[in-house]
């Protein structure tokens, strides 16, 4: 075996001050196997240790939270002894070097992370970022990255009902591949991951144990760099036909008694879960690593405990259910191995051909990983931009025209189609919404979903990016008329070890933080991806944000489509002109100054529990909140959705009129009511202290300003649903 | 009508199709494992969606070998009706239960979204609840739902009437825009498209409720 000493240390990405902690530790020189233990537990993939410092800093509870971050999903209330568990998760570096695996691997690693705590998986989404279309790589990039999640997703049966996908230069080395998983559970039926009962047995299921993915959690844990595409052997190959007996073979079983204990074998595989396991349950753990089913022959114990093979759980059995289990993971032809027990020693001892090969304490290798308070540098201040000064050299219809052919605002029906939205027979309402809408099986409740974040704006000020984030998200969900319940997060950024990006994290989980404990949104659930930089190029800074809402009854709910002519458009909300940070200045001007919008939370929170006030109550079936592109990109959208036109009236007297129809003010929302819901719907805007005014009305087949020329609907479709076929098909 | 769905390792829709034809029969409809080697008493059995065996060789394949499927041959060679939906379909033409097979589609993407079908057969035991020319909007989700067959082939489904559903707009490639095809003797349906799907209006319709309801009267 390999002598360890400092420089074998380094090669596994440990510093020196790790080292010097892991001798003090162990009171000896490690082993070979238990370097590689320290180095994928100490990894910032599976430690946090640059990020946990500030991630306590986020609300994590309330009084429908049941289970907030530490464990493998977080689970929240949802009536009638029902959760919901959900967490979303990156899998950026794989995806990159390996896209259609890389995303395969991701999709079927947060479904492990939902179905291992009892829960069935009901919907995925997924948050995409690319570099700029004309970079040699992006076509094939998305191509790998799409068919590797529909291929994984589709096979489980699980519906793909959701998603963004932005493109930005900054992603062109390191695209962003983040994927959602919402399942529900009963309520008593939850499983969590700390080991208990001494002399319990410890089992092994699933997918047999090869080579693949050793070293993934220290591959997403550097920086990118032209040797990088060497690593290609890391990244794990996916087989979701494995991972869909897994899941049946795990809920059956699932309904007896004979668990105590489960975690899926993800980043780290049997090294984080078997610590994971010990660790929270404050016991020790003995295996013997000759009992896991292997694939290749010759596996050492260090590959073994490193492997990164996907569908797989570990789990601690009842003492005496072995057979149990042995029955029903047979039925699902299915591996199964008992290799271990829980012991009282709060020791990991491997043994292998009778042979010891580590032996260390747990509490220092899971629990008290290193933790850093990396040095912060704030970012600048941005350029301000003043909307009157922004130039207008298109009239506000060519604009719009040119605004949704953008590659950021072009319906992405190419992606979507490739995702098998309806399996389930649940879904209510799927991609192309501001919030997803998925029937809880049985019943007449429904989940609300969305996947949101604007990296522009947090990388021209992370506090206030960070903090219209979680707004949008929020937003999106009470737009369908759901109750906002919770978050799981994202946080992708480049190198912690540079201040100026450890700077960015801190401000947008300050502005996340702000914002969560204002709309009463704490966040259960995260996942942290640093080291997101090629060449010393960052990406832009983003903080992913999943959200959940609940409809209690999924009669009372919005889409963005209305059905009819003659219906009177509502704006709600303040409208400033905010130009600085949008999509307009970006597109049209070139420019990307600015600070971005402002969020308001008081007024957020105000306008957006009047529109779900109003949904619920029956009063309002059409809504759409406003984000990217501003009110004429929100408008043309609906009228798209709808396939009905829009006269519209001129800006009002006293706004810059590019501001008017293209500023990216927060927390508004366009609503299209009839003349009884019109009345009732103003009475109640007074009442609310919400600012809400008629913008124009539906009807006919073009969209139309009063004053000005009108746009097709048929131009405008083949502008917002032409470029991405056109762009993926000229690659071929 | 009592009814059984089988469910092979890799199937994603038998529940749903067990919904669907609970809803329309008001009885829960047995379910059967692909290892067992009989069929309970039944008048109708499913072949629901999904990947069985992982789709690994070809789409079906490997199920259409499974114990379950001599049975259902055996069933529907007494003239037992069998529904076989997406993987299902493929499962019945790998069983050589119904002719042709389904290949690739056309552009080599998988293809989800809600179609147009054409009930080109309007009397079958699995379409006659519906009108004469009716329309059907129901969802589609496959890879390899790309129909084919030989020219004397498709020339005999057409003659005898037995391309029961076709697309207005085809999605995949399949031939004669068939989107669901007969067995000779009329008991046997397979397509691509999934009614059980589409039962529901807060789901984006009830067209596919057309074909549980016309095994009812069948049936009846």
């Amino acid at each position: 075996m390999t002598e360890v000493n400092q420089a074998v240390a380094a090669e596994h990405g440990l510093s020196a001050d790790e080292y010097a902690e892991i001798l003090r530790i162990l009171g000896r020189v490690p082993n070979l196997v238990e370097l590689g233990i320290f180095s994928v537990m100490w990894s910032e993939h599976c430690s946090y240790k640059s990020s946990k410092a500030h991630l306590k800093r986020l609300p994590t509870e309330a009084p429908w939270v049941v289970c907030g971050p530490g464990e493998n999903a977080g689970v929240v209330d949802i009536g009638d002894g029902q959760v919901v568990v959900f967490k979303m998760e990156s899998h950026n570096h794989p995806s990159f070097i390996e896209p259609y695996q890389g995303a395969a691997t991701g999709v079927g690693g947060i479904m492990r992370d939902v179905f291992t705590m009892g829960a069935r998986p009901v919907a995925m989404l997924n948050a995409l970022r690319f570099g700029e279309p004309s970079h040699p790589k992006t076509r094939h990039l998305i191509a790998g990255v799409v068919a590797g999640i529909g291929g994984y997703g589709n096979c489980m049966g699980i519906p793909t009902v959701g998603g963004e996908i932005n493109f930005h230069k900054s992603f062109n080395g390191n695209i962003l591949v983040n994927a959602m998983c919402v399942g529900v559970a009963e309520a008593d039926k939850v499983f969590y991951a700390a080991a208990a009962g001494i002399g319990n047995p410890v089992v092994y299921v699933g997918a047999k144990t090869g080579r693949d993915g050793i070293h993934g959690a220290t591959m997403a844990s550097a920086e990118f760099s032209e040797e990088t595409e060497a690593k290609r052997p890391t990244v794990q190959v996916g087989d979701p036909f494995k991972e869909k007996l897994l899941l049946e073979a795990c809920l059956e079983l699932m309904a007896s008694d004979a668990i105590v204990a489960i975690q899926d074998m993800g980043a780290a595989g049997l090294t984080s879960s078997s610590f994971e396991m010990a660790s929270r349950g404050g016991t020790g753990i003995e295996l013997d690593l000759s009992r896991v089913p292997m694939r290749e022959t010759g596996m050492t114990p260090y590959e073994i405990m490193l492997s990164e093979s996907q569908e797989r759980m570990l789990m601690v059995l009842r003492q005496g259910a072995e057979d149990e289990a042995a029955a029903v993971f047979r039925k699902w032809d299915l591996d199964v191995a008992t290799i271990g027990r829980v012991t009282d020693t709060g020791r990991m001892v491997l043994s292998f051909a009778g042979e010891v090969v580590a032996d260390v304490p747990i509490a220092p290798v899971a629990g008290a990983s290193p933790v850093y308070e990396r040095p912060i540098e704030p970012s600048p201040p941005p350029v301000p931009v003043v909307s009157a000064r922004v130039p207008s050299p298109l009239a506000p219809l060519d604009a719009l025209q040119k605004l949704l052919a953008t590659p950021d605002l072009v319906s992405k029906r190419w992606v979507w189609e490739q995702y098998d939205s309806t399996v389930g027979a649940d879904t209510l309402a799927g991609p192309g919404g501001d919030a997803a809408v998925v029937r809880v099986h049985g019943t007449q409740k429904a989940l609300a979903l969305s996947v949101d974040c604007t990296p522009r704006y947090v990388e021209a000020d992370p506090k206030m990016g960070g903090c219209q984030a979680v707004a949008e998200t929020w937003r999106n969900l009470i737009a369908v008329g759901a109750t906002p319940l919770a978050i799981t997060d994202c946080m992708n950024f480049g190198n912690p070890e540079r201040p100026r990006i450890m700077g960015q994290f801190a401000a947008a989980i300050d502005g996340m933080a702000e914002a969560c404990r204002a709309l009463d949104f704490p966040v259960v659930s995260g996942n942290v991806s640093l080291y997101n930089e090629t060449d010393g190029r960052a990406i832009q800074p983003t903080p992913g944000i999943g959200g959940v809402g609940l409809l209690a009854d999924l009669t009372r709910r919005a889409t963005i489509a209305y059905d009819q002519d003659g219906l009177t458009l509502l704006l709600v909300g303040e409208c400033f002109g905010w130009l600085g940070c949008s999509l307009y200045l970006r597109e049209i001007v070139q420019s990307e100054d600015g600070a971005p919008p402002p969020v308001e939370l008081e007024a957020e929170k105000r306008n957006g529990l009047f529109v779900r006030e109003l949904i619920e109550q029956g009063l309002l079936r059409t809504c759409h909140d406003l984000a990217d592109g501003g009110l004429l990109v929100a408008l043309a959208e609906m009228a798209l959705a709808s396939n009905i036109g829009m006269r519209l009236e001129a800006p009002p007297s006293g706004v810059n009129p590019t501001g008017w129809w293209f500023g990216e003010d927060q927390g508004r929302y366009v609503l299209a009511v009839d003349r009884d819901q019109r009345k009732a719907v103003l009475d109640a805007a007074k009442a609310a202290g919400v600012l809400v005014r008629a913008i124009g009305q539906t009807g006919g087949d073009d969209l139309g300003i009063a004053g000005q020329s009108a746009v097709s609907l048929a131009t405008l479709r083949a502008l917002s649903e032409g470029w991405l076929p056109a762009y993926m098909e000229a690659g071929q | 009508m009592r009814v059984a769905v089988v469910t092979f390792p890799g199937s994603n829709c038998d529940r749903d199709l067990a919904v669907a034809f609970a809803r329309a029969t008001g009885r829960i409809p047995k379910r059967v494992w692909h290892a067992d080697s009989e069929l309970p008493s039944v008048d109708v059995v499913g072949l629901p969606g999904g990947f069985s065996y992982g789709d690994y060789l070809r789409c079906g394949a490997i199920a259409a070998r499974s114990p379950i499927m001599r049975a259902v041959a055996d069933f529907a060679a007494r003239g037992g009706r069998v529904l076989g939906i997406c993987n299902g379909f493929q499962i019945l033409t790998e069983a050589g239960l119904l002719p042709g097979a389904l290949i690739g589609n056309r552009d080599r993407r998988f293809v989800s979204r809600w179609v147009e079908l054409d009930v080109t057969h309007p009397d079958s035991d699995f379409t006659r609840a519906g009108k004469a020319g009716q329309r059907l909007r129901v969802p589609i989700a496959h890879h390899d739902g790309n129909y084919t067959a030989d020219a004397e082939t498709l020339a005999r489904l057409e003659g005898d009437g037995r391309v029961a559903f076709r697309y207005v707009d085809n999605p995949n490639g399949s031939a004669h825009d068939i989107a669901g095809i007969l067995s000779a003797g009329g008991n046997v349906l397979g397509l691509m498209p999934h009614p059980e799907r589409a039962i529901d209006k807060a789901l984006g319709g009830t067209d596919g409720s057309v074909v549980f309801r016309s095994l009812v009267e069948a049936l009846a």
